[in-house]
C-alpha cells in the first residue's frame, strides 16, 4: 500500500503540499510556528533539494554552493533596486544570473571529478566570496551589504507611477506585500516555490535523465562505454542545482531586501552539505528534512539561555538543577553548534544514509512486527527502487 | 566477407615494454575470433587500442569503414563497438532492470539527451525489451535487486546482457569466463552460441582453451606483443609455432 502511493506523483504531490501548507499549524507545539523561521524552513528547504541534484543523484560533492545563493541574492536586490519591487522578476532574475555562473564554474569544475572537483568548487566560492568584499564593492556593497534606499530608480515601478515618498520600499508581488498577513504571507509563497521546486526534483528523479544521472554516481566508466557523454550531463545538473540555490537566494532577498558577502562563505556551504547528509543523500525528501532539523536547531537552541535553562530545569531539586544547567548550557546558545556537530556525527556513524535510512529501518521493523510483508513488486517498484522515497 | 574490424600496424608502448608490436588483424564480418596469448601478451591492451581507452602510438584501427583512433569512447560505442570488461562492470547501486535500460537508453537516446520530465515507467518500449533481455540472460527473476547484490558469474552475465541489448555491429569480450565455475562457464558458452548471439561478429579474449575451441571460427595466437599466427582452430591446434609459445606453457600452470 505505501510502495503504491509512494509510486504515485500526484498523491505525493498532494500529501507533500497538505503537509508543507499546514506547517504553520502542526509546527506549532514544536514552538516553530513563526513566520521567521517557517521562511527559513522553506528557502533552505529548496536550497537543499537543488543541491541533492547534484550531489545526491551523481556523488559530485559540491563545497561552493553558497556561491549561488548570494548570486541570487545580490541579483534580487539589483532587480529591486533598478527595476521593480516585486518579487518575481526578481526570483526569475536570480535564477537566471546563478544559472549562468553555474555553468561556468560547473565547466571549469567538472574537469576533474571527486576530492579534485570539490577543491575546486571551494577555491571558486573563496574567490567569489573574496570578490565580493573587494574588487566587486561598487556591485555588492563590500562589507556594509547591498541594501536599498528610496532614491533607487525602480524603472518598472515608476513606469507604473508607484512613487514611495516614505522611507525604504518593501518587496511585494503584485502589489500584496511580503510581509502582509503577519508575515505568513512571505512563508506561503516560499511555500508555494518550494512545492514547484520539489515537483521539478520528483520528475527529475524518476525520469531517465535521473536514472542516468545516477548510473553515473554508480559506474561512471560504465557509463562512458556504454555510450553516454557523462560530462553535458553532470553539467546540466550543476546548472539545475545552481538555479535552485539561486531561487533560494531570491527568496531570501525577497524577504528580507538585503545582500551581504557572508551568505557566500565557506560555512554556508558546508551547511547545505551537512542537510544533505543529515537528511539522506538522494532521497527525495530527505535533504528537506535535513534543511528543516538544521534551521530548527539554530533558531531554537541559539535562542536558549541560562535563565531559560534554569526554567526549563526547574522540576529538579536545586542542586540537581544547577548541575543539569550547568552540564547542557555549552550546548545551547552560542554553542548551538556543538549539539548540530554531536547530532551530525550520531547520524553518520549509525545511519549512513541519513534520517531517511532511520526512518525507512522503522518502518520495515513495524512491518515485520505486524507480519505485513512479502508485498509484490511491480514495474513501477522496481523501477523506482534505489531512490528510497 | 567484409572485414568489419581492421587493425593494421599498431604499436603500443608503455615506457621501455613494447605491448604491442606492429600488430595486423582482420576481423570479418559475422565470425567469433578469439585472440589466444600468455598473460601480459598484450591482448587486453589491443582491446583498449580499439574501444579508446588506449590511444597506440603508431597504426591504425578501421571499424566499419571509419578511423577509430582519437574517437571518444561513447562514440566509439555508437559506431557499434562494445566492449564487456573483463572485471564485471556494471551499475551496483541500480536494479538489474535499470542496468538494462541505461544501455538501450542510450541506444535510444545518443550521447546526451536531456528529457527531465519523461517518465521513466512511462518508458514502456525500453522496460519490454529489458525485460526480454534479462529473460533470455536468465536474469529476469532478479529483475529488481541491486547490481551489486548478485553472484559474480551473474554480474558476468548482466554485463553481456548490457552489450547485447545495444545490438552491436562487434562485440569484444574480455574473458567472458574468468574466474567462472564449470557450470557457469558453460552456461556462458551456451548463451553465446544461443541464437540471439550466434551471428553477431565476436573478438574473444580467452584462456580458457574449453571455451576458445568450443567457440571460435578463427584464432589470433599473441605473443609479446607479435600476432605470430592466425587460423581455424585445427590449424592452430596443429601449430608447433604456437604449442611452443603458448599451449606448452599453459599445460604447466
Amino acid at each position: 500500500m505505501i510502495k503504491k502511493i509512494l509510486s504515485s506523483n500526484p498523491l505525493i504531490m498532494l500529501i507533500f503540499s497538505a503537509v508543507v501548507l499546514s506547517a504553520p499549524i502542526w509546527l506549532t507545539p514544536l514552538g516553530a510556528n513563526y513566520p521567521d523561521l517557517l521562511q527559513k524552513f522553506a528557502i533552505f528547504g529548496i536550497f537543499a533539494i537543488g543541491y541533492n541534484i547534484l550531489f545526491g543523484l551523481t556523488g559530485y560533492l559540491s563545497f561552493g554552493h553558497a556561491t549561488f545563493l548570494g548570486i541570487g541574492s545580490y541579483t534580487a536586490v539589483w532587480s529591486f533596486k533598478l527595476l521593480t519591487m516585486n518579487i518575481l522578476p526578481a526570483i526569475i532574475l536570480a535564477m537566471i544570473v546563478s544559472g549562468v555562473f553555474a555553468l561556468v564554474i560547473g565547466y571549469l569544475s567538472l574537469r576533474r571529478s571527486g576530492i579534485y572537483f570539490s577543491i575546486l568548487t571551494l577555491a571558486f566560492a573563496q574567490m567569489a566570496y573574496s570578490l565580493a568584499y573587494s574588487v566587486f564593492t561598487p556591485i555588492t556593497n563590500g562589507e556594509t551589504g547591498l541594501q536599498l534606499s528610496q532614491q533607487d530608480p525602480r524603472v518598472l515601478d515608476a513606469m507604473a507611477g508607484i512613487a514611495v515618498t516614505d522611507g525604504i520600499p518593501s518587496t511585494n508581488l503584485f502589489g500584496t506585500l511580503i510581509k502582509s498577513m503577519d508575515g505568513y504571507f512571505g512563508f506561503y509563497v516560499a511555500a508555494v516555490m518550494l512545492i514547484i521546486a520539489f515537483y521539478i526534483s520528483l520528475k527529475i528523479f524518476r525520469s531517465p535523465f535521473g536514472m542516468k544521472l545516477r548510473a553515473i554516481k554508480s559506474n561512471q566508466t560504465r557509463m562512458k562505454y556504454t555510450g553516454f557523454n557523462t560530462r553535458p550531463y553532470l553539467l546540466t545538473a550543476f546548472v539545475i542545482s545552481g538555479m535552485y540555490a539561486g531561487l533560494a537566494g531570491g527568496l531570501l532577498a525577497s524577504i528580507d531586501p538585503l545582500a551581504g558577502a557572508e551568505r557566500m562563505q565557506w560555512t554556508a556551504s558546508g551547511e547545505v552539505v551537512l542537510m544533505t547528509i543529515l537528511g539522506g543523500v538522494g532521497t527525495l525528501i530527505g535533504p528537506m528534512l535535513g534543511a528543516t532539523i538544521i534551521k530548527y536547531f539554530e533558531n531554537i537552541f541559539s535562542a536558549l539561555n541560562d535563565s531559560e535553562l534554569h526554567n526549563i530545569f526547574d522540576f529538579l531539586p536545586a542542586g540537581m538543577q544547577e548541575f543539569m544547567v550547568t552540564v547542557v548550557s555549552p550546548f545551547v546558545g552560542e554553542g548551538w553548534h556543538l549539539t548540530l556537530g554531536l547530532v551530525f556525527m550520531i547520524v553518520v556513524i549509525f545511519l549512513p544514509g541519513g534520517i531517511m535510512q532511520g526512518l525507512n529501518n522503522l518502518f520495515g521493523f513495524i512491518k515485520r512486527l505486524f507480519g505485513l510483508g512479502g508485498s509484490s513488486s511491480s514495474a513501477a517498484d522496481t523501477v523506482s527502487k534505489g531512490e528510497a522515497s | 566477407m567484409s572485414n568489419i574490424l581492421e587493425i593494421s600496424g599498431v604499436n603500443k608502448t608503455f615506457g621501455g615494454l613494447h605491448a604491442l608490436s606492429d600488430v595486423n588483424l582482420q576481423i570479418e564480418e559475422g565470425e567469433t575470433h578469439a585472440i589466444i596469448g600468455p598473460n601480459g601478451a598484450g591482448k587486453s591492451t589491443l582491446l583498449n587500442c580499439c574501444i579508446g581507452r588506449l590511444i597506440p602510438d603508431s597504426g591504425s584501427v578501421t571499424f566499419d569503414g571509419n578511423n577509430m583512433i582519437g574517437m571518444a569512447p561513447h562514440d566509439i560505442n555508437h559506431a557499434g563497438m562494445v566492449r564487456i570488461f573483463q572485471t564485471p562492470e556494471i551499475f551496483p547501486d541500480l536494479t538489474l532492470l535499470q542496468n538494462m535500460m541505461i544501455p538501450a537508453l542510450a541506444k535510444r537516446d545518443g550521447t546526451f539527451k536531456f528529457n527531465p520530465f519523461k517518465s521513466l515507467v512511462g518508458e514502456k518500449a525500453i522496460l519490454e525489451e529489458a525485460h526480454a533481455t534479462l529473460a533470455d540472460f536468465e536474469l529476469d527473476k532478479f529483475h529488481d535487486q541491486l547490481g551489486g547484490s548478485i553472484s559474480r558469474g551473474d554480474k558476468r552475465r548482466l554485463e553481456l546482457a548490457m552489450g547485447i541489448i545495444q545490438h552491436p555491429k562487434l562485440l569484444l569480450l574480455d574473458e567472458p569466463t574468468a574466474g567462472m565455475a564449470r557450470h557457469d562457464t558453460n552456461r556462458t558458452i551456451e548463451l553465446l552460441k544461443s541464437e540471439r548471439m550466434s551471428n553477431m561478429t565476436k573478438v574473444i579474449i580467452e584462456h580458457d582453451m574449453h571455451v576458445v575451441f568450443s567457440l571460435a571460427d578463427r584464432i589470433s595466437v599473441l605473443v609479446r606483443g607479435h600476432i605470430i599466427t592466425t587460423g581455424t582452430p585445427e590449424e592452430i591446434k596443429n601449430d608447433p609455432k604456437v604449442k611452443e609459445a603458448y599451449l606448452g606453457e599453459s599445460e604447466d600452470e
